[in-house]
């Protein structure tokens, strides 16, 4: 089912924002593939620029950000196209489930309506009939019941609505689903029941899925490959049962150190400090003030390139010159 | 001595009536809850959202009334209090609450918070004083005075923040803190500190803590003792490590199993027990019956008492019959006082 063609490639990604108290560098030079048919997790504390990264891909950042770099989804690079071709590039083949299901629906449209919107907007015609096929359909790929077409998005609980939004995401059958914190909101019970219905489907309809979040478990349950971020860059990349063995960066040693696991109750380890600010950034590793393996003549003056050690495994760390 | 804190059979409705109208809401349905002063542990409350842990909260905090029932301090209905002992009440509870950001007003420094309650409770007068006792309570928490007074909230980091918050609380010497999702909104790696600071502080000060929380790893971390609510009962309550690692309640093990663990070996599985949620049947028996996989005939007749289904572990379920009942009202035997046999709390934090 997975081969190895690359479906969605970044290379030398940037956005940055202009602001009064400087540039934000939101996102600062990342690179990324993500094949055909798999699923990738990116996790990265708040502000790290993973929910960036998501609206980049969209061309939907603020008036006052800058993207740069590349953007190749199938081979063509979405940050050459105009305005209206970017448009028709959205959902039908890039696509995206958004934060909070709750305010994301239109609270006086019918759910149905709401689910076709974008199909007519991207020149699909149909009548009142073979509407309710298509939304039927959908709705069975979800696993909702029928009726919710009818209803409006107060009738229905947080977990119904946010399959309401997985359903309009593939309502094209997108090449990548970009899923931005799609069970935040939810219970623990709620947000298994609507996790495993998307990697269902993305295994079932063969998409390839970039899953953004912050909660490692929610990552270890339900991705193929993991990218860990961390104050606008990259900082490790490799299989998720790989990363979790045999973490590399020394962020991703601590990160990972840090999650509460079966069998070692009441061991807290923290990462000391915090972040460092985006707003103009200080030179070297963005993590060595945090770092315990920091080393002082190059990580304070110089970033890591961040290059692939072994096959499948990329880091951006001087330990791994 | 009379206890703490108790919930005296104490139910809370929204809405009305529930014997005149069944559209009413039964927030948290006769529960009854001990706490003794000199209690050093950790108790999780844990449910879904509508399970009642947040109404739990705001009745002993005094911001609800309770429907029925009587919430006690030391021995006193803390609504039928006079000033004195509603201003010892006040200062006596302490909570942290879950939104890091919310609980600031922006346009005050952040020394605000930890300074009004300083002057509302008369702690002290004297301005040197009052600025040494936020000094020590920041230091407490692991700030560094130097680095937060005198800054705004948005100057820092919602850890930060959220540490404030401890740190006030800290100022007024609580007999009990409850802390309402404390971590949920705090970045992974800032939150096993901060989880570690509300464990140091609980054992160094020997104060009791409320932690109430979806999250069971970290309530699987934190806490000594859990009780699980669905739709305002106990459904399974008692040591924390048996709860999580062996669940006998129905509707624990499907929270247990919904465990996104971070280990890529501890898939959700086929250990699924996921019935979905049906339309509720209105019953007068088991709260969770028409989601269970197990349920039967006598579920559905009334609602089944606590059992005893091992040593420091109570099920309310039928499925374990066979096992002796322990009284509602007896809900607090299960957390009883003993030295702490967790492994010890290493001050593992890495070194910077």
């Amino acid at each position: 089912m997975t081969d190895n063609k690359v479906i969605l490639e970044i290379n030398d990604l940037k956005t940055h924002f202009h602001v009064e108290a400087g540039i934000v560098k939101a996102v600062d030079g990342v690179d990324l593939r993500l094949n055909s048919g798999i699923k990738l997790g990116l996790v990265g504390e708040s502000g790290s620029g993973k929910s960036t990264i998501a609206l980049s891909l969209m061309r939907m950042i603020r008036q006052n950000g800058t993207i740069s770099g590349q953007i190749l989804l199938d081979g063509v690079d979405l940050l050459k196209l105009s305005q209206e071709e970017m448009r028709r590039v959205r959902l039908s083949q890039l696509s995206m489930i958004p934060q909070g299901a709750m305010n994301s629906l239109n609270p006086v449209m019918r759910i149905g309506d709401q689910v076709t919107d974008g199909l007519i907007d991207h020149g699909q015609s149909m009548n009142k009939k073979e509407k309710e096929n298509i939304v039927g359909e959908l709705f069975k790929i979800v696993e909702l019941p029928p009726k919710v077409m009818h209803m409006y998005p107060h009738e229905l609980s947080g977990g119904m609505k946010q399959r309401v939004c997985v359903a309009i995401a593939i309502s094209m059958r997108p090449k990548v689903l970009i899923a931005d914190e799609p069970t935040s909101a939810l219970d623990v019970v709620i947000q298994r029941q609507v996790m495993e219905t998307i990697t269902r489907l993305v295994n079932d309809m063969n998409l390839s899925m970039l899953l953004i979040g912050h909660d490692m478990g929610l990552m270890a349950q339900s991705v193929d490959v993991l990218a860990v971020m961390y104050a606008g860059h990259m900082m490790e990349m490799g299989g998720v049962k790989e990363m979790f063995a045999d973490p590399l960066h020394p962020y991703t040693i601590a990160l990972i150190e840090s999650l509460p696991i079966l069998g070692s109750r009441g061991v807290f380890k923290g990462i000391p400090g915090i972040p460092p600010s985006v707003i103009n950034p200080p030179p070297g590793c963005p993590f060595h003030n945090r770092c315990n393996r920091m080393m002082p003549e190059i990580c304070p003056v110089q970033a890591a390139p961040y290059r692939e050690v072994k096959p499948g495994r990329w880091v951006s760390c001087h330990l791994y010159n | 001595m009379p206890p703490l804190v108790e919930l005296r059979n104490v139910s809370k409705y929204f809405g009305g009536n529930p014997k005149k109208n069944k559209s009413v809401t039964t927030a948290l349905d006769d529960m009854t809850f001990i706490l003794e002063a000199d209690f050093p542990h950790i108790i999780t409350v844990a449910g879904e959202s509508g399970s009642g842990k947040t109404t739990m909260l705001m009745l002993l905090l005094g911001f609800y009334e309770p429907s029925e029932g009587e919430v006690l301090f030391n021995g006193k209905n803390i609504w039928k209090m006079d000033r004195e002992e509603t201003k010892d009440f006040r200062r006596s509870v302490q909570a942290i609450f879950q939104d890091p950001f919310a609980v600031y007003n922006p346009f005050y420094k952040v020394d605000n918070l930890l300074s009004i309650p300083i002057k509302n409770f008369g702690i002290t007068k004297n301005k040197d004083e009052a600025r040494s006792i936020m000094e020590n309570a920041l230091r407490r928490v692991g700030l560094r005075p130097e680095e937060t007074l005198g800054r705004y909230p948005h100057q820092l980091s919602g850890g930060q923040r959220q540490r404030i918050a401890v740190a006030r609380a800290l100022v007024l010497h609580p007999k009990l803190l409850l802390a309402d999702e404390p971590v949920s909104m705090v970045d992974a790696s800032l939150r096993a500190t901060l989880l570690k600071q509300i464990r140091d502080l609980n054992q160094e000060l020997q104060i009791p803590v409320l932690y109430i929380t979806h999250d069971l790893t970290t309530a699987y971390h934190v806490s000594d003792y859990i009780m699980v609510l669905y739709r305002g009962s106990v459904m399974e309550a008692g040591d924390v490590e048996k709860v999580i690692r062996d669940p006998q309640h129905p509707y624990t093990r499907l929270l247990v199993n919904s465990i996104p663990w971070p280990d890529p070996s501890l898939l959700w599985g086929q250990t699924a027990e996921v019935v979905r949620g049906k339309t509720i049947l209105e019953n007068n028996g088991c709260k969770f019956a028409n989601r269970c996989p197990h349920m039967t005939e006598i579920c559905l007749q009334s609602p089944p008492p606590l059992y005893r289904v091992h040593e420091g572990q109570v099920a309310a379920c039928y499925l374990y019959q066979g096992c002796n009942q322990i009284e509602k009202a007896n809900l607090s035997e299960m957390f009883p006082n003993r030295p702490n046999t967790t492994q010890e709390h290493s001050m593992d934090v890495l070194q910077a």
